[in-house]
């Protein structure tokens, strides 16, 4: 089964058997932004740098930044979520998944949170 | 910090499962399980219950119309028993301190203020030496939708007999007194109904329990009443706003127009005879990207033409809407503007207000 690691910035980074990862928002982080009515996803093949923002979700009330978890290239990104935003909310783990992107540090992932982590975080929100 | 504030209706809210936040100091719902979008359906369709506990309620004993005049533009001497008006309290420079409502209750007036606002108007009643009673003890609902009046009709029918701006004292399925007004602030038919704070939680389980309605939070408040219009305060409207700039001319009738006898006359006067300098507008942004408040509008030529005060994706036109101030000379329906938002210039078109047409009840 592939492995799920976790940002504080409420994203998931699943890593697939091809060693390309891919990256959406937590069930948290949906509900926390309620209803999204549109997304801006980055460019296919752009370079993106750990902490840049590469995405804009927005709800009905507000606008907000999603980055990138780690640095690589972008190879590939969900268009359905940017015909029906609201895929996010409704599997936000998913369908709603934002981009797949090729890592340039493969070691990278490692580092990220884990799931116990990630729960052990939220606790303390 | 200081701690937020609760409404009576709090351990209601949080059985409900709402999402609280910090809005002007109050801990309030944002929204329910069911999501801003379905909340807002709710009141466009059948109705939806808000709890509006925030905002001020404010009486002014006696005959207190006059008094009241030296510090609004509108028609107070004039308000009939039994109805209310929409105004605003103004500084000397014809900014907008707050945006009120009055209503003429038997021997008094009562004033409903916004949260953000309730300390300046207050400081500004007692300043200009009005007596004034602040209601902490009641609590304030918002009853909206085109289902609203069956619901009144069955549980109060007295306060369902209202005409559009009506107000009256009455019980609600038995709680009372109320004081309801057919008001509200989401473009449809509605009812805005005072309660005293004790008995806030009763009522509102006992209108949740009518089958037309359910609750809805502040986001989808703010996503209706943008869609019918309507100023939100420190967004739309601020101090630094002229009701003639914010196209509310309309409430500032002929007799105080040829007074010109209260605060911010003189701006008033100049607004109302040479034009203001700029004017609130509806825009319509072409294609997907909502713009939020404080995105800058150009003209065709580039040049500076405003600022987005209010933006959104609406509900009900599965668009975005907006509304900002541009330039006098480039205020005009159909026209096209361009938005700078996050670096890209998106076409855009100006339109007239409300983007979703008004439901009220007939006057």
């Amino acid at each position: 089964m592939a492995e799920t690691r976790y940002t504080k910035e409420h994203e998931w980074i699943r890593l697939e058997d091809d060693g390309t990862l891919t990256v959406g928002i937590t069930d948290h982080a949906q509900d926390a932004l309620g209803d999204i009515v549109f997304i801006e996803l980055p460019a296919v093949d752009r370079d993106v740098v750990e902490g840049e923002t590469v995405a804009t979700v927005e709800s009905t009330k507000a606008a907000n930044d999603v980055f990138a978890p780690i640095s690589g290239r972008i190879a590939e990104i969900n268009e359905n979520v940017v015909e029906d935003p609201g895929l996010i909310n409704r599997d936000p783990t998913g369908e709603g998944w934002f981009w797949r992107m090729e890592p340039t540090d493969e070691d990278a992932f490692e580092t990220l949170l884990d799931e116990e982590g990630y729960e052990a975080y939220l606790e303390t929100l | 910090m200081t701690a937020l504030r609760i409404t009576p209706l709090d351990l209601l809210h949080r059985r409900l499962g709402a999402r609280m936040i910090d809005f002007a100091g109050w801990s309030l719902p944002v929204k329910y399980p069911t999501g801003t979008l379905a909340e807002h359906r709710q009141a466009r369709t059948a109705a939806a219950l808000f709890d509006v506990s925030h905002m001020a309620q404010i009486s002014l004993h006696g005959d207190a119309a006059a008094d009241l005049e030296r510090l609004v533009p509108g028609d107070i001497k004039n308000l009939p028993m039994g109805r209310q008006r929409y105004t605003f309290f103004l500084n000397e420079a014809g900014g907008i301190i707050d945006d009120l409502m009055v209503a003429h209750h038997p021997g008094r007036l009562v004033i409903v203020a916004n949260a953000v606002r309730t300390e300046a108007d207050l400081g500004h009643l007692d300043t200009s030496g009005i007596a004034r009673e602040h209601h902490h003890d009641r609590a304030l609902l918002a009853l909206q939708g085109p289902q609203a009046a069956n619901i009144l009709a069955r549980l109060g029918h007295e306060a369902a007999a209202l005409p559009f701006l009506g107000i009256t004292t009455c019980a609600i399925a038995g709680i009372g007194p109320c004081w309801v007004s057919r008001s509200g602030y989401t473009g449809e038919d509605g009812f805005e109904i005072s309660v005293p704070a004790s008995d806030a939680e009763t009522l509102a389980t006992r209108l949740l329990a009518e089958p037309e309605c359910a609750p809805a939070g502040l986001a989808a408040r703010d996503t209706l009443r943008l869609e019918a219009g309507l100023c939100l305060y420190g967004h739309d409207i601020d101090m630094l706003t002229s009701p003639i700039e914010a196209g509310l001319g309309w409430t500032i009738p002929k007799r105080r127009r040829e007074a010109l006898d209260f605060p911010g006359a003189t701006t008033i006067h100049d607004h109302l005879v040479n034009g203001p300098p700029r004017l609130r507008v509806g825009i319509r942004p072409q294609g997907r990207p909502p713009a939020r408040a404080g995105t800058d509008i150009a003209a065709l030529d580039g040049t500076q033409a405003g600022i987005i005060t209010s933006g959104t994706v609406s509900p009900t036109l599965g668009a975005p809407v907006a509304m900002g101030y541009v330039r006098r000379d480039l205020a005009e329906d159909g026209s096209p503007l361009v938005l700078l938002v996050r670096g890209q210039r998106l076409d855009a078109h100006q339109v007239k207000l409300p983007f979703v047409p008004h439901r009220f009840a007939a006057r």
